[in-house]
């Protein structure tokens, strides 16, 4: 196979001609519009499918590694640098995980704090992918930028997906300091909390993000969906009360209900043999499912009714078993977002501290949070002086990868009588479905899967 | 007078893509600036392959795989302004910690099956490989600058991009000194400006995730924090952070990691 860096492009070809071979190839040298950088090949043989293979040539960049030796209270700080676009996600693990190592537990307006980071964070995330890498799917450009150019209705789409984003970048930057990589986190709440004031004015700002998320609603469940539906295991968190962002049990569509620090007795990590890889499964030999659809499917009676609503006016039935509906899924998370985002700045009233104090310590620690791509996990264990001893990181990414091959397996049929061209677009919209976040999964290089 | 517009490519290397990512980050600009530019070449935002030249190339991430070794000289040929983001392909970023390390032992850390593992012994920045013609530093760059920069050069001027200590912006804005009068190890003195004074004005020490300034001092700075009960390991880890690859910074902070 030729290294997919050798052309930089999301292209299809066939391999050199070989006479009447049966084999036909579906490559895409290089994934666009994902977060990082991967490629995809369907290796066909007489119209039948011989091999999948999702890989990963994102350099790893070994964040478990250098976080041994460096303090605790650097590491939310640290963690942040895997995913320039979801920081927030690894600063809550981080804290979370941390935070129980050293016994201590956020709670009042510092928790409310941070769940409005993650707010942001999701408003911000999704709507990227909505508008800005999912779209062109839909419409049939090459980009949002193409789309803007090209209609001015479409202009004014990526105008109103832009202004919905910033706001969600907005609230980031007030409490983080700035949208990407916020260095106001850290174990215990934060370095400085804002005032009733301050929270205010960012209040009047997200009124109008307010009715661009259900405009989004809307214009997300007008989109024609692909009829691909597959009995999916769905994982998220669920609180007992709210919908789920830095706390709850971990459930599954299939029954699973258990306390978050049992994931490793659950899920594992394992590298196939010839492969370079790490993906994730149940302990049971299975794919799951995370992210956006997961969470809705399996806490939409958290949200309020009023979205529910706006929900069941979409036309859809929830729970949905179709991955390209994940659109939906995340409009309607973005919605929450503003909804709760406005919720929680309403009643806000200033902490006496920006955070808790704590003492470093020997430990373990290990907790969960809804990073905007699906379960984020982190576990670590220090020394004494609160030196990390050792990291474990499983991004969602990595845990949905299985889910996206397969989904692939599924769909190459379809493949077979298609041009080049269209073959490849529609495998890379199968996996644009998932909003993979590559740069993520550091430690997952190189996948190759053969299924023979 | 020619009409063309200019055309842009970014480009990825290692990297969490958090400096490509201010390009879309800039809500109101975005469109205006696609208008004006010919973003030619953005694979996180556009799916186009990639073809010829580039008036401005737009550089995120370190070298850190053998073929990025190659695509570096690629688009260095292909381009006639080279620009780098962010501090990983200015000075080989976080993950550049690896440099002190024997080659092999992050992998074996990481990986079950290292051997399967390709990556270079060290994580390097692209002027290790290219001449550069300009770097923006910040773990992430700073948007501002991102678009002052590029407006400096649709305007036909020479882009500069100041890089005097943080400390002064501090004194600007009339914020209390958190290493005088808090007692706290900020980096501020010897980092370059650029963040718009972020950590000091949210009651923290900067802990320079934009690399040194102009002409810095770390030695003398290093003094204070020793004074201040600070061990030597800890002011190691404040100089091997975000641009522990930068000279200034590497070799203060092997000081304090031999002391």
């Amino acid at each position: 196979m030729p290294d997919p860096n050798s052309d930089r492009s999301s292209r299809i070809d066939t391999p050199p001609h070989q006479g009447d071979s049966p084999e036909r190839i579906i490559r895409v040298s290089t994934l666009a519009r994902v977060e990082g950088e991967g490629a995809l090949t369907i290796r066909l043989c007489n119209d039948r499918v011989e091999e999948v293979q999702l890989r990963i040539f994102e350099a790893p960049r070994y964040f478990e590694a250098f976080l041994r030796g460096r303090h605790m209270q650097e590491v939310p700080d640290l963690t942040a640098r895997i995913c320039g676009i979801c920081p927030v996600a690894y600063q809550m693990s981080s804290c979370h995980a941390l935070e129980q190592l050293a016994g201590i537990e956020v709670s009042g307006p510092l928790r409310e704090l941070r769940r409005l980071l993650y707010c942001g964070e999701w408003i911000e995330s999704h709507t990227l992918h909505i508008y800005l890498l999912h779209a062109p799917d839909f419409l049939g450009y090459e980009s949002a930028l193409a789309m803007a150019q090209d209609r001015p209705e479409y202009a004014a789409l990526v105008r109103n997906g832009l202004q919905l984003k910033k706001a969600g970048n907005a609230i980031i930057s007030l409490l983080g300091g700035r949208a990407i990589h916020p260095i106001n986190v850290r174990v215990g709440g934060f370095y400085h909390v804002p005032s009733k004031k301050e929270l205010k004015q960012l209040g009047e700002e997200l009124k109008g993000a307010h009715d661009l998320a259900r405009q989004t609603v809307r214009w997300a469940a007008s989109l024609d969906f692909p009829a691909f539906e597959h009995d999916y295991e769905f994982v998220a968190l669920r609180h007992q009360a709210e919908y789920p962002m830095n706390e709850g049990r971990l459930v599954s569509s299939r029954g699973l209900n258990i306390a978050m620090g049992e994931f490793p007795k659950h899920f594992e990590e394992y590298q196939v043999p010839y492969s370079n890889a790490y993906q994730c499964r149940r302990k049971n030999g299975g794919a799951y499912y995370v992210g956006p659809l997961a969470r809705w499917n399996l806490n939409f009676d958290r949200v309020p009714a009023s979205i529910r609503q706006v929900a069941d006016e979409t036309g859809i039935t929830w729970p949905c078993r179709n991955p390209y509906v994940s659109i939906i899924a995340r409009s309607l998370e973005v919605l929450y977002a503003v909804e709760e985002a406005i919720r929680i700045i309403t009643t806000y009233e200033m902490p006496d501290s920006p955070a808790m104090p704590y003492q470093p310590c020997a430990g373990q620690g290990a907790w969960i949070t809804e990073a905007p791509r699906g379960i984020l996990y982190h576990g670590y264990e220090t020394d004494a002086s609160g030196i990390i001893r050792q990291a474990s990181i499983i991004p969602p990414t990595s845990q949905n990868q299985l889910q996206m091959e397969g989904d692939l397996l599924r769909i190459a049929p379809q493949l077979v009588n298609l041009s080049e061209q269209e073959a490849a677009l529609r495998a890379e919209k199968v996996i644009r479905n998932y909003d993979p976040c590559i740069s993520c999964a550091t430690h997952f290089l190189k996948l190759r899967v053969e299924r023979r | 007078m020619t009409t063309r517009k200019p055309r842009i490519g970014v480009f990825k290397f290692a990297s969490c893509d958090g400096c490509q990512l201010t390009v879309l980050d800039c809500e109101d600009e975005l469109l205006d600036l696609a208008e004006r530019v010919d973003i030619a070449y953005f694979l996180e935002a556009i799916r186009r392959p990639l073809e010829g030249e580039f008036d401005i190339a737009l550089v995120e991430g370190s070298v850190y795989t053998p073929e990025q070794e190659e695509y570096i000289r690629d688009i260095r040929q292909r381009s006639r302004f080279l620009i780098t983001l962010g501090a990983c392909a200015a000075q080989g970023g976080i993950q550049a910690l690896r440099n002190f390390t024997p080659p092999d032992e992050y992998p074996r850390v990481v990986y079950a099956l290292p051997q399967y593992i390709e990556s270079l012994a060290k994580s390097r920045p692209a002027s290790d490989y290219v001449p550069v013609d300009l770097a923006l530093q910040g773990c992430p760059i700073n948007k501002q600058q991102l678009l002052r920069v590029l407006v400096q050069m649709l305007l036909g001027s020479k882009p500069r991009v100041p890089n005097h200590a943080l400390c002064l912006d501090c004194k600007r804005q009339n914020i209390v000194c958190v290493l005088v009068a808090q007692g706290k190890p900020c980096m501020g003195p010897i980092t370059t400006t650029g963040c718009g004074v972020l950590c000091p004005s949210y009651d923290r020490p900067c802990y320079s995730c934009f690399g040194p300034a102009y002409q810095p001092n770390p030695s003398s700075l290093t003094r204070r924090f020793a004074h201040l009960g600070f061990a030597p390991h800890e002011i190691q880890r404040l100089l091997h952070g975000y641009y522990s690859q930068a000279p200034e910074f590497r070799e203060e902070g092997q000081r304090y990691a031999r002391s």
